[in-house]
């Protein structure tokens, strides 16, 4: 009976990656692709994880995969937070159409404070 | 006492990674135990263990852990809402909110926490409290509304589980 249920989880897993990629690919810059990314994979990835555990049915398999889904769950956002801010300091430019930029300013205001 | 404690959590660890444990398991668990313990052990405070067993601790963070998982829910749905849109409504940006934790892996959970809801991405923090986030579709960009937003809904429960 919990065969079905999970891989019904899994399959639903797939399309919110399957969802990522797309957004991976539309979306104009580094940060917006960096959204769509890890927050589809980081369902995903829970979602499959969870289909797998109720699907087999054994209690040491269980625990793995929710190990491994508390793990994915604190690395995913810190990975795309890394990313981000390696992305900023290495000068990519967000979208041309973005509304605003407080990073960026008080970014710059530091650097007119070490110049004066 | 503190070196004790990150060897048998890290060693426990393992030992729920790889169950039923055999002789192979158990030495290598044993060595990486010990290097994950020389050199990550002086990160773990006696403090951050002690509050391992408060339970009160426990039912905020499950709390918590529900109220992420929805929120993780609506991110999803949004993202394929501006993805699949042929227009694709987005109006990204990137604002500063300030949060009044203290505690650094209550920061850190904010953090992420923040790259997991709808529409929003940490990208920097600073020292004195305020975390930079880029937002997909800028509603308010002044620090107190962006703030409410965006920290708002997580910091009460947070500062619960980890002050």
């Amino acid at each position: 009976m919990s065969e079905p249920i999970g891989i019904t989880l899994i399959f639903i897993g797939v399309l919110f990656d399957l969802l990522g990629c797309i957004g991976l690919i539309r979306l104009p810059d580094v940060y917006n692709r960096l959204q769509a990314a890890t927050k589809t994979v980081t369902l995903g990835t829970c979602l499959i994880l969870t289909g797998v555990a109720v699907a087999s049915g054994t209690v040491t398999i269980q625990i793995k995969a929710m190990l491994a889904l508390a793990l994915v769950l604190i690395a995913s956002p810190t990975a795309a937070h890394a990313l981000a801010r390696g992305a900023y300091s290495l000068g990519v430019k967000l979208w041309e159409k973005s509304v605003v930029d407080r990073y960026g300013e008080d970014l710059g205001k530091e650097g007119e404070d070490e110049a004066a | 006492m503190r070196w004790a404690w990150a060897f048998v959590l890290s060693f426990g660890f393992w030992l729920l990674l790889t169950w039923p444990p055999g002789w192979q398991e158990l030495s290598v668990g044993l060595v990486a135990a010990v290097v994950a313990t020389t050199f990550f052990g002086r990160m773990l405070r006696l403090k951050t263990v002690r509050r391992l067993f408060d339970p009160r601790r426990y039912f905020w963070a499950i709390c918590y852990v529900l109220v992420l998982i929805y929120r993780i829910f609506v991110a999803n749905l949004d993202v394929a809402y501006r993805v699949l849109h042929p227009e694709m409504p987005i109006k990204p940006g990137i604002v500063k909110v300030k949060t009044v934790l203290q505690n650094e892996v209550a920061k850190t959970v904010l953090a992420n926490s923040i790259t997991l809801t709808p529409g929003t991405l940490s990208v920097d923090i600073t020292d004195d409290g305020y975390l930079y986030v880029h937002w997909i579709n800028v509603r308010a960009m002044q620090e107190e509304e962006a703030s409410s937003y965006i920290v708002g809904r997580f910091e009460s429960l947070l500062r619960r589980i980890f002050e």
